[in-house]
C-alpha cells in the first residue's frame, strides 16, 4: 500500500516529507492545490466552492449533508414497512398500500442504506475528512483531488441506487447480503435491472471508501503536527484509521464476489450455480470476510467519538490510552476471524461453527475492555451533562446491551434458535443505532461549534436526546421479545403464520411501529435546530468547550488552510484535563 | 425462559434452552452490573463548584486493575460460554443418532414438499406420501431430514424444536429431530427467498403412533392406486 501512496503523491505533484503536508509551499492554504490553482486569492464561485472543492472540510460537509439525506430515505423505508408490520394490508400514509414486492425492497434498502450510505459516510468520510487534517495539525488531505473524486464517485453511487427504484420491475429485494442465488437471477428475484444496480452502486461506494481510507492512512503518517507523536495522536483518528486499514484489507474478496455476482446475472456465468458447478455459500464467505469486519469499521470510529466527547465533558484524561489503542488494534484483527457466525446454520461444515464461536466470543474481551476503559475514566471526573455527553453516555449505555446480546448469537448452540430472527434485528441494532445514530448524534452536537462557528440550541438538543433514546429502546426491546417467541426475518405478513400471532405478539409489534413513528418525527426537531442554529445560533468561540485537541485551537469554523497563524506545534498528548501543574484544568496539545 | 412462550418441542429443545438460560444469567449479570457502576459514576461525579477532576493516567498497574479484573472475570465466562455452547452444537448439529425414518424436505419458491416414507419406512419406494405444506411425524420417534432445494437458498425452521438449517440448492443436507410434544405447529422459511417468503408457512403435525398410522393409511391408497402390484407388500410392512 505504501508504494501505492508514494505513487499516488508523485502523481498528484504533491511532493511531501514528514512534516510538510500538502500545500505547504503557502503555509496559509490559499490556492496550495487542486482546484484552486487556477483562482489564486479569489473567492471562487459557490458552486466552484461546494461542489468542485478539494478543501478537506468541504468534501466532509458533502458526505455529512449526503449522509443525512440518504438517512431520510433509510428512515421513510423502515417507517413503510414497519406500518405494513404492525397494520398488515393497510394503505400507509404518504406511500399506499405495500406489496411483498416493495416490502422485500424497502427492507433491502433499509439496511444497505442505513449501513453503506449513511453509517460509513457520516462516521468515516465525513468526520475522518473534517476532522483529520485539524486534529493532527496540517492544513488538508496528502490527495486533495482523490479526495473530491471519493466524493463524487459516493455520489454516484448514491445516485444509481436511488435510480434503482424507478427502473422496471423497481429496486433490488434479495437482502441487504444479497445471498445468491435469488440474487444472481433475475427470475428468482424479479428485478432484472434493480439487481444489478443494486450491486453496481454498492460497488462503486466501495471504491469510494477504497480512495478515501488511502487518504486517510497517508495524510496521518506524514502529515501530523511538528512535535505529534503517535501516542499524541487523539484516539478518534487512530480509530479512523484502523478501520480504514481493516476496510480496505476485508474489502478485496467482496469486490472479487461483487464482479462475480454481477457477471452471474448479467451474462450468465455460474459462479454461485450449483447447476453450472458454482456454489452458493462461497458468495456468504467473501460477503461476510468483509461484512464482519465491517462492523467494527463503523464500530471503531464511534467509540473515538466517544472518548473525545467523554474525556472533555469529564475534564479527564483518557484512562488507559495505550490499552485502548491496542484493544482497537487487537479487535481488528480479530474481527477477520469470526465472519462465519453469521453462517453457522448456513449450511458449512458444523465442526468449524465451533472455532468460530470461540473467535467471536473472544471478541467480547477486547469490546469489553473499551467500554470499562470508558467508565473508569468517569471516575474522578467533573462531568458536565451536555448534550453531546448525554449522547456518549447514551452510547455506553446502549451499546452494552447490543454487546452482550452478541454472545447469544455467537454461541453456536443458542444461535441455532435465534438465527435470523428479530433477536438479530435487535441486536444488531442495539449495536448500529449507536454507532450510526447515538455516535453521530454526540460528534455533530459536539463538533457543531467548530464546523459553522455557532451553537445549536441545548435545550432542543436535550429534549431531541430523550425523546430519541425512550423511543428507540420501545422499538427494539419487543423486538427482542418477538425473536426470542420465534419471529423470523423479512416476513411481510405474520397473518400466516398461527404460532407467530399469539396472545400479545401483535401489540408488540404495533408498540415498535408506534415507537419508530417517535423516533422519526423527533428527528425533525434535530433538523430544525441543525439548520437553524447554522445561520441563527448564538455565536460560538475558537475552543468553546475547552478541548486540548488541535481542532480547538484554530478559527470556528477554520478556514481554507485551518490554521491562519501557521501550523500548530505539538507539545502533549491530547488528553491532558484537570493536570496538578495547570491552573486551568485543559492543556491544550500545542500550548507552550 | 423460551418454552414459557413457545413451547418446547423436541429431545434438543431444553438443551438449547439451557445455553440461553446460562448465557441470560451471565449476561445479564454483567450488564446490570455495568450499568449500575457507569450511572453511579455519572451521579457521583457531577460537576461541583470547587471540585477539580482527578488526573489518573490509568497506565498504572494499580490503576490498570480496576478493568483488568473484570476482563479476566469476563474471559472466564466466556470460556464457561463456549463450552456449554459447543457441546449442544454437537449433540445437536454435529452427531446423528439412529433414525427411526427419514423425512425428505423439497423447498422452492414458494412451497414446502415432505415426502414421508409411507408404511414401509423407506424412502424412494412408490407408497412414499407426498404432502404440501405438511409434515407428519410422530412423536418419540427419530427422524433424520434430508433439504433439498429447487431454486435458491431456503431455511427449514421448526421453532418448538429450536431447529433451524439452511437448503441449499444442488445439495442434500441432512440433520436429525426427535419430537416430544404432539400437536400442531408452525414450519418456517427463515431465509429471504423472494417475494412469497412471507407466504411460505407450512406445519408439522407431531401425533401419536396410532394417529399417524390412521393418517398413513388414509394417504397409502390413492398412491397405491398409482401402483396397484406394490400394494400388498406395503401392507404387510405396516406395523
Amino acid at each position: 500500500m505504501s508504494s501505492t501512496a508514494t505513487d499516488t503523491a508523485h502523481g498528484d505533484g504533491h511532493g511531501h516529507d514528514a512534516h510538510a503536508p500538502s500545500g505547504w509551499d503557502d503555509p496559509h492554504g490559499h490556492g496550495g492545490h487542486g482546484a484552486h490553482d487556477a483562482h489564486g486569492h479569489a473567492e471562487p464561485h459557490w458552486l466552484i466552492k461546494y461542489f468542485w472543492s478539494t478543501d478537506h472540510k468541504i468534501i466532509g460537509m458533502q458526505y455529512l449533508f449526503t449522509g443525512m439525506f440518504m438517512a431520510l430515505i433509510g428512515g421513510f423505508a423502515v417507517y413503510v414497512f414497519r406500518m405494513q408490520l404492525a397494520f398488515p394490508g393497510m394503505s400507509v400514509p404518504f406511500y399506499g398500500r405495500v406489496t411483498a414486492t416493495d416490502y422485500n425492497a424497502l427492507v433491502t434498502t433499509h439496511g444497505s442504506v442505513m449501513i453503506f450510505w449513511v453509517a460509513m459516510p457520516v462516521l468515516i468520510a465525513a468526520l475522518g475528512n473534517y476532522l483529520i487534517p485539524l486534529m493532527i495539525g496540517c492544513d488538508d488531505m496528502v490527495f486533495p483531488r482523490l479526495n473530491r473524486l471519493s466524493y463524487q464517485l459516493f455520489l454516484i453511487s448514491a445516485i444509481v441506487l436511488i435510480y434503482s427504484f424507478f427502473v422496471d420491475g423497481g429496486a433490488f429485494g434479495g437482502a441487504w447480503t444479497a445471498y445468491p442465488p435469488l440474487s444472481a437471477k433475475a427470475e428468482y428475484n424479479l428485478t432484472p435491472t434493480g439487481a444489478p444496480l443494486w450491486l453496481f452502486a454498492v460497488a462503486l461506494e466501495f471504491a469510494a471508501f477504497l480512495l478515501g481510507g488511502i487518504n486517510f492512512v497517508t495524510t496521518v503518517m506524514n502529515s501530523r503536527a511538528k512535535g505529534m507523536k503517535m501516542f499524541d495522536v487523539p484516539i478518534v483518528v487512530w480509530m479512523i484509521i484502523i478501520a480504514s486499514i481493516l476496510f480496505m484489507a476485508s474489502v478485496g474478496p467482496l469486490i472479487a464476489g461483487a464482479v462475480m455476482l454481477m457477471f452471474d446475472q448479467t451474462i450468465g456465468t455460474g459462479f454461485f450455480d450449483p447447476n453450472k458447478g458454482g456454489d452458493p455459500v462461497l458468495w456468504q464467505h467473501l460477503f461476510w470476510f468483509f461484512g464482519h469486519p465491517e462492523v467494527y469499521v463503523v464500530l471503531l470510529p464511534a467509540m473515538g467519538i466517544v472518548a473525545e466527547v467523554i474525556t472533555t465533558f469529564s475534564r479527564k484524561k483518557l484512562f488507559a490510552y495505550k490499552s485502548v489503542l491496542y484493544t482497537a488494534v487487537g479487535t481488528g484483527g480479530l474481527s477477520f476471524f469470526v465472519w462465519a457466525h453469521h453462517q453457522f446454520i448456513a449450511g458449512i461444515d458444523p465442526r468449524m461453527a465451533n472455532i468460530f464461536s470461540v473467535t467471536t466470543l473472544l471478541i467480547s474481551i477486547p469490546v469489553a475492555e473499551m467500554v470499562f476503559v470508558y467508565i473508569a475514566t468517569l471516575f474522578g471526573g467533573s462531568i458536565r451533562l451536555t448534550t453531546p455527553m448525554l449522547w456518549a453516555l447514551a452510547f455506553i449505555a446502549e451499546f452494552l446491551l447490543g454487546g452482550v446480546t452478541g454472545i447469544f448469537l455467537g454461541a453456536s448452540g443458542a444461535d441455532i434458535y435465534f438465527h435470523d430472527t428479530y433477536f438479530v434485528i435487535a441486536h444488531f441494532h442495539y449495536t448500529f443505532f449507536p454507532i450510526a445514530f447515538i455516535a453521530s448524534f454526540a460528534a455533530l452536537t459536539y463538533w457543531f461549534p467548530k464546523m459553522f462557528g455557532r451553537y445549536m440550541n441545548d435545550t432542543w438538543g436535550k429534549v431531541h436526546f430523550w425523546i430519541s433514546i425512550i423511543s428507540f429502546n420501545c422499538i427494539f426491546i419487543p423486538l427482542f421479545l418477538l425473536g426470542a417467541r420465534g419471529d423470523h426475518r423479512r416476513i411481510y405478513d405474520y397473518t400466516h403464520f398461527p404460532d407467530l400471532m399469539k396472545s400479545g405478539m401483535q401489540d408488540l409489534r404495533i408498540l415498535a411501529t408506534l415507537s419508530l413513528v417517535v423516533l422519526l418525527v423527533t428527528q425533525v426537531i434535530f433538523l430544525v435546530n441543525f439548520f437553524y442554529s447554522m445561520v441563527k445560533g448564538k455565536k460560538a468561540e475558537q475552543n468553546p468547550w475547552k478541548a486540548n485537541t488541535l481542532e480547538w485551537q484554530c478559527p470556528s469554523p477554520p478556514p481554507h488552510g485551518n490554521f491562519p497563524d501557521g501550523l500548530p506545534t505539538v507539545h502533549r498528548g491530547p488528553y491532558e484535563f484537570s493536570h496538578p501543574d495547570r491552573q486551568e484544568d485543559y492543556w491544550p496539545q500545542n500550548a507552550s | 425462559m423460551i418454552d414459557t412462550y413457545v413451547p418446547n418441542g423436541s429431545s434438543f429443545a431444553g438443551d438449547i434452552d439451557h445455553v440461553i438460560l446460562v448465557i441470560t444469567a451471565i449476561t445479564g449479570f454483567w450488564f446490570f452490573l455495568a450499568e449500575a457502576v457507569l450511572f453511579y459514576l455519572i451521579i457521583k461525579y457531577g460537576e461541583q463548584e470547587g471540585v477539580r477532576a482527578k488526573y489518573v493516567a490509568g497506565e498504572d498497574p494499580k490503576e490498570k486493575r480496576w478493568v483488568a479484573w473484570p476482563h479476566y472475570i469476563t474471559l472466564l465466562f466466556d470460556i464457561y460460554i463456549i463450552f456449554a455452547a459447543i457441546s449442544v452444537w454437537q449433540d445437536v448439529k454435529q452427531t446423528m443418532p439412529q433414525a427411526d425414518e427419514t423425512v425428505r424436505v423439497i423447498a422452492q419458491q414458494w412451497a414446502w414438499t415432505f415426502v414421508h416414507p409411507g408404511a414401509d419406512g423407506k424412502l424412494d419406494t412408490p407408497d412414499d406420501i407426498r404432502v404440501v405444506d405438511e409434515l407428519h411425524v410422530v412423536k418419540g420417534k427419530t427422524y433424520h431430514f434430508e433439504l433439498q432445494s429447487r431454486d435458491v437458498l431456503h431455511s427449514f425452521s421448526i421453532p418448538i424444536f429450536r431447529l433451524k438449517q439452511d437448503i441449499i440448492p444442488g445439495r442434500t443436507v441432512r440433520g436429525w429431530f426427535k419430537p416430544t410434544l404432539t400437536g400442531g405447529y408452525d414450519i418456517q422459511c427463515t431465509e429471504i427467498c423472494g417475494i412469497g417468503h412471507g407466504i411460505m408457512p407450512a406445519r408439522i403435525i407431531v401425533e401419536t403412533p396410532e394417529d399417524h398410522a390412521a393418517w398413513v393409511l388414509a394417504l397409502t391408497p390413492t398412491q397405491a392406486a398409482i401402483t396397484p402390484s406394490e400394494q400388498p407388500t406395503q401392507l404387510g410392512g405396516m406395523p
